[in-house]
């Protein structure tokens, strides 16, 4: 055990001297009020501390002891549907112990002590096991069956192994290591959230992530295993969109990191979640949730921790064959605790103050995404995604975050403020927005929803882009410049942005569509091209087609219940052959 | 034990060295007395060794090295509260100014407060009736809000924020209302509105002001904005009462700030404002709200005023970040004479979905709205291409929408600083500009309601 005496305070940064003997990266308890921090430098016997609650009433002489371990996160059953701070504190029980405020300096362990949970074991007597075996099976709750796992690094024979109803902290079994040692098994471990969890292989990723947001998943998809940001000025719904892949997503679980942003969004996760059913398993969303919060008000240190613990606790749900999204709300507010930090540290500083290992940093976060084979010996495969909202300064995205984290990622889901002043939502610019999985996914949209979803959604893009070059057009000579072809093409984008592309969040059916219907809706709009072309062909005219009837009940398309909705498109189709239909045979008859 | 020293031994801006202490803790209030007996105060900015730097709060006139003393105080920077605030004037430090008698305390409260676990906060969702139009029709005000007010130099935002605080009301409720008013650094002129504005219509006796003027010492103002939160915490948490807190203006805050930043030579972020504006401005903006045992509320609406308009200003911009949307003020509108001048479309409320609806408002508003969101902004399209292209150029469709904008303006928008209009009036004038439009371009509104609320003559 090291202990110092502080030096200097400054903020959230603690000078200790007398510090020879501690590791780097060590936890330290720091005054009297035992606040927790980590060291971050060190030089002679000098320790840097990065200090993870507030630090006011810390003076010089203050003594400073080191822990010896470094920051790790509790993992075991009963972190499903709890709420930690950026250091894995349990919110929840802090404030029935505590009251409404945070204190400083609490201890309180991340997992229940207390509660037990059903484990059923897996392996018996005399079984060899090595890093990432599954000892058996705990049932956290209706939704996700934990898998107790043989720890990484780890390797040896069972030698006891127990049914029956356990602790985190209880023995559950003993196994025995090949030097002849022996250890107790519990439901619970330990790993640094700096490191990331080792895993056997690293795959390719090829199915969809499928999210219900039309313009995602038809436009720009993410792969299960992939990583993708969300850039955008304020107002622009970067968290209504972080909120619903964490609603929607066809994911096993979520991990919702709300870093340095409002306290009130965490509130509204919390207190929403279990009342949202999961589409695939019918139960209580928050059953298959994570949260972690570190609001801006909370200590700016924690802060840069929130999104190791984060990952952490999804990687170690991915090492049991699970399929994970991490959703970090925002990236930018964890790499400005970085900024300050390093000023603190008074290291000279990259672009606009930004440390200069920035870029790498949040490679290294990102790089821990993935679809992966775990370790363990049935070969089973578990995903990691990462999507981070970025909140450029300004709106202006050539900003170092956003431009570090594009170098990384591999979907850009560019947020739009005049879009968002619109009220087209989700606001994600079609035109700069991109995605590198489209490709690598056809094959699994081609087999699992319909041959024709990869040229439908290529065509809305073409339609799109047309729109905008038609648009300039317009700026400068008028709609009546355009031909016929042309403004038909104006109309059929309006009808693929107006009544595709635009989602309603809050509206009960609309907030997610399953693929198939997505498919449908797009061949909506593509028949009513094809018949409307069609129809100008035969010299109808376009202001008539602008004005059918059948335009009003496109619009609607998107309402038509996901279970019924089949039978409301054919009528639609109907309704669209007859109009044009006769349209064109009005305009013959001229 | 509390000891003097006499070893300052630098003064620089508003900072200022003591050498050879002992145990000083960061964060503790200082006092500083001066020759001629005057009393200071300061606070400890950083520890080093034996050597501290201080932050004085009031100017640094007449600190004298050799003769000046410094004791330092145990604990950090408290403001002492009571139910008896309420009706009168403090300065930026928490002292009382309007000359009245003294108010023995309840209990005395550390002036930054301490987060609220966010597993604490209720959800905000009761709905605000402010009587303007643009607010609680558009952008809907909750209780336990953070809704700034985003303006320019010389446009009307303290004749707006005055008729919110003036008529501010929750739905078919009784509840103990007050209103917490920080001045930071603004004029006379413009406090004094703020006071007489309070007093004509006897709002005065639940409000309590804290004013630093824009003569008072700039360094004071970083304190300010923390003194009017901590009484309102004490009045809504421990009152039970429901606080507005209206902080004018955030952008002397920001540059108040920026000074220390400077002075202690810590390298900028963007503008030459501190790389921590944003979890600064945070501490304060998130101290809005509910929380668990308590029934009081927290709604704050600073606000600031955009050098040169520029939304992307760190000020606003960070504000932005932080705060639950943002109202912003059009130079355009205001020059036209509309009053208040709201541009609605970059303005927003992103509490507004959980406070409106059946029940809390009425069934039609999230429909309403957002078709007159999307009407107005197609709307301002059209006449945009109008003065480039003509009116010709417009399709008949565009016509009526640009002429739906002209009067979407000239009546929602424009009901003036004294019309105190109902949810419901706000509503119906909300259908009557819609039904300059073809039923048919509804397409945002569910039919059924389409059906109950179209006005029937225009059908």
């Amino acid at each position: 055990m090291v202990e110092g005496k502080i030096l200097k305070v400054s903020g959230p940064l603690v000078v200790a001297e007398g510090m020879r003997n501690a590791n780097m990266f060590d936890v330290v308890r720091v005054g009297e009020k035992n606040l927790i921090g980590e060291i971050i430098v060190m030089r002679g016997d000098r320790a840097s501390i990065q200090v993870y609650e507030e630090t006011a009433g810390i003076g010089r002489g203050d003594r400073v002891v080191s822990t010896g371990a470094p920051l790790s996160v509790e993992l075991g059953p009963g972190l499903l549907t709890n709420i930690y701070d950026g250091i894995q504190r349990p919110l929840e029980a802090m404030r029935e112990k505590f009251g409404a405020n945070l204190k400083r300096g609490i201890d309180e362990p991340a997992l229940d002590r207390e509660k037990k949970w059903h484990f059923v074991p897996a392996l018996k007597f005399g079984d060899t096991v090595s890093a990432g075996d599954i000892y058996g099976t705990v049932q956290e709750n209706d939704v996700i069956l934990h898998k107790i796992m043989v720890p990484p690094n780890v390797k040896g024979s069972i030698v006891e192994l127990r049914e029956g109803d356990f602790r985190v902290t209880d023995r559950i079994g003993k196994i025995k290591y090949p030097d002849g040692s022996i250890e107790e098994i519990t439901l619970m471990q330990k790993w640094p959230v700096r490191v990331a969890r080792p895993y056997r292989e690293k795959l390719p990723p090829v199915d969809p992530m499928v999210t219900g947001q039309r313009v995602i998943d038809a436009l720009f998809p993410i792969a299960k295993g992939g990583t993708a940001c969300v850039p955008g000025p304020f107002g622009s719904g970067k968290t209504v969109v972080q909120h619903q892949l964490a609603k929607w997503s066809d994911v096993d679980l979520v991990v919702y990191i709300g870093c340095g942003e409002r306290g009130n969004e965490m509130t509204d996760v919390l207190r929403e979640f279990p009342e949202l059913t999961d589409p695939k398993s019918g139960k209580s969303l928050m059953q298959r949730t994570v949260l972690i919060a570190n609001t801006s008000d909370m200590p700016v240190a924690a802060r840069e921790a929130s999104v190791y613990t984060g990952i952490t606790i999804a990687e170690y749900f991915r090492d049991m064959g699970y399929s994970v999204a991490v959703i970090a709300d925002s990236t930018s507010r964890w790499a400005e605790a970085l900024r300050e930090m390093s000023g603190r540290l008074e290291e000279m500083p990259g672009e606009e103050g930004y440390p200069a290992y920035l870029t790498s940093r949040l490679a290294q976060f990102y790089e821990r995404a993935g679809k992966v084979v775990c370790l363990g010996s049935d070969g089973r495969e578990g995903a990691l995604s990462a999507i981070g909202a970025v909140s450029p300064q300004g709106g202006d995205i050539s900003e170092p975050v956003t431009q570090a984290t594009l170098r990384i990622v591999k979907v850009f889901w560019g947020l739009d403020a005049s879009l968002a002043y619109r009220r087209h939502f989700p606001a994600i610019n079609w035109l700069n927005s991109y995605s590198l999985y489209r490709d690598r996914l056809a094959g699994w949209f081609s087999e699992h929803v319909a041959k024709e979803w990869m040229d439908y959604t290529a065509r809305c893009l073409k339609v799109l882009q047309a729109e905008a070059d038609l648009q300039e057009i317009v700026k400068l000579v008028g709609m009546d410049a355009l031909s016929a072809e042309d403004r038909l093409s104006l109309d059929v984008a309006q009808s693929i942005r107006e009544d595709f592309l635009q989602q309603n969040a809050f509206v009960d059916i609309d907030c997610y569509t399953p693929l198939e219907k997505q498919c449908g809706m797009l061949d909506l709009i593509f028949f009513y091209e094809e018949r409307a072309k069609d129809a100008i062909a035969a010299g109808a005219d376009i202001e008539d087609i602008y004005s059918l009837p059948v335009r009003e009940r496109m619009g609607r398309a998107k309402s038509a219940p996901n279970d019924t909705y089949r039978k409301e498109f054919d009528a639609i189709k109907a309704d669209i052959r007859d109009q044009l239909e006769q349209l064109k045979r009005a305009a013959q008859k001229d | 034990m509390i000891r003097e020293y006499r070893t300052i031994e630098e003064v620089a801006g508003p900072l200022m060295l003591v050498k050879q202490v002992e145990g000083v803790k960061y964060d503790e209030l200082g006092e500083i007395e001066l020759p001629n007996g005057e009393r200071r105060r300061c606070r400890v900015l950083e520890v080093n060794g034996r050597n501290v730097l201080v932050q004085l709060f009031e100017s640094s006139a007449g600190i004298n090295l050799a003769q000046s003393k410094v004791r330092f105080l145990g604990h950090g920077v408290e403001l002492p509260v009571s139910q008896n605030m309420l009706g009168r004037v403090f300065n930026g430090m928490g002292e009382l100014i309007d000359g009245g008698a003294r108010i023995l305390p309840e209990k005395s409260l550390d002036i930054n407060g301490t987060p609220i676990n966010p597993a604490a906060r209720y959800y905000p969702s009761e709905f605000i009736q402010t009587g303007i139009s643009t607010i609680d029709g558009l952008n809907t005000l909750v209780r336990g809000q953070k809704l700034p007010i985003f303006s320019g130099s010389g446009l009307p935002h303290a004749n707006l924020a005055a008729q919110i605080a003036r008529q501010a009301k929750v739905k078919n409720k009784n509840d103990k209302f007050a209103v917490v008013f920080a001045a930071i650094g603004i004029t006379f002129e413009e406090a004094d509105f703020f006071i007489s504005d309070f007093k004509k219509t006897g709002a005065i006796d639940r409000t309590v002001l804290f004013i630093n003027l824009a003569s008072d010492a700039a360094i004071e103002r970083i304190s300010t904005p923390r003194m009017a939160l901590t009484a309102a915490e004490y009045l809504a948490f421990e009152c039970d009462m429901h606080v507005l807190v209206i902080m004018t203006d955030i952008t002397n805050y920001a540059e108040a700030l920026r000074e220390v930043s400077s002075a202690r030579k810590e390298v900028p972020g963007r503008r030459g404002y501190p790389g921590y504006l944003y979890t600064d401005l945070a501490t304060m903006y998130e101290r809005a709200g509910r929380k668990m045992g308590s029934e009081g509320s927290i709604t704050m609406i600073p606000i600031l005023t955009m050098p040169e308009d520029d939304k992307t200003h760190p000020i606003p911009d960070l504000t932005g970040y932080i705060t639950e949307g943002q109202i912003i003020l059009s130079r355009e509108l205001y020059r036209k004479g509309y009053l208040p001048p709201v541009d609605v479309l970059p303005s927003l409320s992103r509490l507004k979905d959980k406070g409106i609806g059946e029940g809390k408002t009425r069934e039609d508003h999230a429909n309403t709205m957002n078709q007159l969101f999307s009407a107005y902004a197609r709307g301002k399209e059209a006449k945009e291409l109008m003065v480039v292209l003509g009116e010709s150029a417009l399709s008949s469709i565009d016509r009526l929408y640009a002429k739906f904008a002209d009067a979407f303006e000239a009546e929602y928008i424009n009901q003036g600083f004294y019309e105190n209009r109902s949810i419901e009036e706000t509503l119906d004038l909300g259908w009557k500009l819609l039904s300059i439009l073809p039923k048919g371009e509804m397409k945002r509104i569910k039919p059924e309601l389409l059906e109950k609320y179209w006005p029937k003559s225009q059908a």
